[in-house]
């Protein structure tokens, strides 16, 4: 952020002069804000005020990630949005709203969902990240994409009547980093113990507190005025008004900047937050059993959920029910005896009987374990392999 | 009795109440005496383990007992004690 060379035009000198004036602020505070990019991921609750307010104070240029559409229910807290954009999608929407309130200034947009794929060719843009996001996968990877690349994260949180507050990964001028995320929260609470907004509600007015304090803090980390929230941790209930502001550290063990980092790129958020929902456990039956209850008469329906084409090729004499005709041919399969699902391998004949379990409750369910290539590979070698 | 400042997606388990008493000379006794009194908070508050869950913080004042004493860290008559559970706000996770 080279600051010494941002030049104002007379109508800029005009809008800023509020800030200008103030005597540890200055011109030059103004032109660091002028040279700095800061993307803002999320232009929701939070996001809508940070975006406001970082946009009136003439950030030179600001990125905004969200792939979200405005929706009826968003506009009791993201005053940025209106009726008639209801149904637009956010960033646009922000963009038109932002840049009528501030033409001086750079707005780039990403109508897309911040991923492990995209983050750090994103961030790496940008000096300064605003986390606005609303969920715990895409916090974590936000916090370490910025770890990963050096760069500062403003992170403001929200629930119902409570808020906090934290500058995370904050380079100071030693050249030490602050502490992040993962110092603060090792892992994620798991999937449904804390409730989401959506389902606990969250008061309208609330993301604005967060979010102006959030785009202070930006301003501050920008412009070097003032003491950062770095190691800090601020917390409010708007409920007894009370706040509290904790001091938190760098912990030893963390995985991304700790004594022994072991996390050196970014990684499934979601299976980290446990938020794919673990598949249930099915009944398997690997080859040689199943011969065994072949051998020995044991009376059972065999199912073969491939193709007609592969059927061709090579079958076991089973009842051909290709995948995608599973759920309308559930009449032909028996409830009173037991039932082997087979397929090539494994996959499909296990996720048809995750279908029919879920969908029509079937007990009696068994996965022919590596399809029929494990079957000829144990049983049968004479047959065709494909 | 030190002070324990209850979260609100906690609050639900201590009858609404966000501040409440609870007796122990260590925040591991002043965890045991809060879910004794109000059991539904047990799993929240206590791993496997026995241990205070990584997605949960617990300041003493105003420090992180993980800078401190652990769970040893010791409480006095008029500690301030905060339990600051992880928040995202947002979206129902499972709509992801």
């Amino acid at each position: 952020m080279n600051h010494e060379h941002i030049q104002f035009s007379r109508e800029e000198l005009s809008r800023y002069n509020r800030h200008i004036i103030i005597p540890e602020f200055g011109l030059e505070a103004q032109q660091k804000l002028k040279a700095a990019k800061v993307l803002v991921v999320g232009s929701g609750g939070l996001g809508s005020p940070v975006l406001l307010y970082l946009t009136a104070a003439g950030v030179g240029t600001i990125g905004i990630v969200d792939f979200d559409v405005v929706d009826d229910s968003n506009l009791q807290r993201q005053v940025l949005f209106g009726v008639t954009e209801v149904g637009q999608p956010k960033v646009e929407a922000a963009k038109r709203r932002l840049q009528s309130l501030n033409p001086h200034i750079k707005l780039n947009i990403y109508n897309t969902q911040l991923t492990s794929k995209n983050a750090l060719s994103l961030i790496q843009e940008y000096d300064v990240v605003a986390d606005g996001t609303d969920n715990f996968p895409t916090r974590y990877l936000v916090n370490d994409a910025c770890v990963l690349l050096g760069k500062t994260n403003v992170y403001a949180s929200i629930f119902q009547f409570e808020g906090q507050l934290s500058v995370f990964n904050y380079r100071h001028s030693n050249g030490a980093f602050g502490p992040n995320y993962r110092d603060l929260y090792a892992t994620p609470p798991p999937a449904g113990l804390v409730p989401s907004c959506a389902e606990g509600g969250v008061l309208g007015v609330l993301p604005g507190i967060l979010g102006s304090l959030q785009a202070l803090e930006v301003i501050k980390v920008i412009t070097g005025v003032g003491e950062v929230m770095s190691g800090r941790f601020y917390s409010f209930d708007a409920l007894t008004f009370e706040s509290r502001t904790f001091n938190i550290r760098r912990n030893p063990a963390n995985p991304l900047n700790g004594d022994n980092p072991t996390l050196k790129e970014l990684i499934d958020y979601e299976q980290f937050c446990g938020v794919r929902a673990v598949e249930k456990r099915i009944k398997e039956i690997d080859a040689i059993e199943f011969n065994d209850w072949q051998q020995r008469g044991e009376d059972f329906q065999l199912i073969d959920v491939r193709e007609p084409h592969e059927y061709e090729i090579v079958n076991i004499g089973a009842l051909l029910i290709p995948l995608g005709t599973v759920l309308a041919n559930v009449d032909r399969i028996d409830r009173n005896r037991k039932v082997v699902v087979q397929c090539k391998t494994g996959n499909r004949s296990g996720k048809a009987i995750r279908e029919l379990e879920e969908k029509f409750g079937f007990e009696n369910l068994y996965n022919l374990k590596g399809g029929i290539l494990g079957y000829i590979d144990d049983i049968k070698p004479e047959l065709t392999k494909y | 009795m030190a002070t324990v400042f209850i979260p609100t997606p906690l609050r639900k388990f201590t009858n609404n109440t966000a501040k409440v008493e609870a007796e122990g000379n260590n925040v591991s006794e002043v965890v045991k005496a809060l879910t004794n009194s109000y059991p539904e908070l047990k799993r929240h508050l206590v791993n496997a383990d026995g241990r205070i869950p990584s997605f949960i913080n617990i300041f003493v004042g105003d420090d992180d007992i993980r800078s401190l004493q652990q769970e040893q860290t010791p409480v006095k008559e008029n500690s301030q004690i905060s339990i600051v559970p992880a928040i995202a706000g947002g979206k129902p996770v499972s709509k992801l």
